[in-house]
């Protein structure tokens, strides 16, 4: 069971109520594709994948960015449980669309950027640590399944 | 592999953030410090507390040395061999932890530059830091 003090708890609520889902799962997931290309490899019916500012631009991605975003609010609302509520998830992953479970990470580290660029100063030493652990429990979770 | 245009966007970031080398450097180790305590056990001769003079003058040092390997990114061995020695036989750090402080001082630089780090920059930067992390730990073994 993952132990959470009452700031790490009160700080993910915080950062998920401030941030815009329909700006952030998009700027996450483009700037992995565009930081980490080699994640593309997942998404070869997206189309245009070009290049920085086809990826930014692609409608896919922005459409998929918005997907990962709001799954992760399953986690925002099951602090105490995310293991049991990402077994499925982590079963599709794994099964069905054959990720390469390193990959949550490179993701995770996107999205703790984009954050980090919209929160500015707000994102101080102890919020950018309780939001990785969160997301450090959320990988864990997906990778869980996998054999 | 950096391209011209990367390497150029490069060495203007870190010109810009020499400075306030001081500010970059210690806000890098102290998120280090919070998310991966472990890091901590390096530093058990010095204060590293937030606003201390070790942190201030100590996260100084780092990003001066960045900013320096930035300006010729091509000539990073020759820039770097002075540290690649400290490194090696003095400080002993484990190579896993530099990805660990690169990963910080890119939350640090998304922080102070907000919309200006562009994903480009974010890439450009990434490669960076690992280059920079890799001939540092050249001489290791």
């Amino acid at each position: 069971m993952v132990e959470w003090t009452d700031f790490e708890r009160a700080t993910i609520q915080d950062i998920f109520s401030r941030i815009d889902y329909d700006v952030v799962g998009p700027a996450a997931l483009s700037r992995c594709l565009i930081v980490y290309p080699w994640t593309q490899r997942y998404f070869g019916s997206f189309g245009n994948l070009y290049n920085a500012a086809a990826i930014s631009s692609n409608p896919k991605v922005a459409a998929h960015g918005k997907v990962v975003l709001s799954g992760l609010e399953k986690a925002v609302k099951n602090m105490d449980d995310i293991k049991q509520t990402y077994a499925d998830l982590s079963v599709l992953h794994s099964e069905k669309l054959h990720v390469d479970p390193d990959n949550f990470k490179l993701l995770a580290d996107c999205l703790t950027i984009v954050v980090a660029a919209q929160m500015g100063a707000d994102f101080n030493c102890d919020v950018q640590a309780a939001f990785q652990k969160f997301l450090a429990v959320v990988v864990s979770s997906l990778r869980r399944q996998y054999h | 592999m950096l391209s011209k245009k990367e390497k150029k966007l490069i060495r203007e970031i870190w010109e810009r953030l020499s400075p306030v080398a001081e500010d970059i450097g210690a806000d890098a180790l102290l998120r280090m410090f919070a998310s991966f305590p472990g890091t901590k056990t390096y530093f058990s001769h010095l204060d590293i507390s937030r606003g201390s003079a070790h942190l201030s003058s100590h996260g100084k040092k780092i990003v001066l040395a960045i900013a320096e390997g930035a300006k010729d990114i091509s000539q990073l061995t020759v820039t770097l061999a002075p540290l690649q020695t400290l490194h090696a036989y003095q400080l002993r750090i484990d190579p896993t932890n530099f990805k660990l402080l690169s990963h910080c001082m890119l939350v640090t630089l998304a922080c102070y530059l907000g919309e200006g780090f562009t994903p480009e920059a974010h890439a450009a930067m990434d490669k960076f830091l690992s280059a920079f992390a890799a001939v540092l730990a050249e001489k290791y073994r």
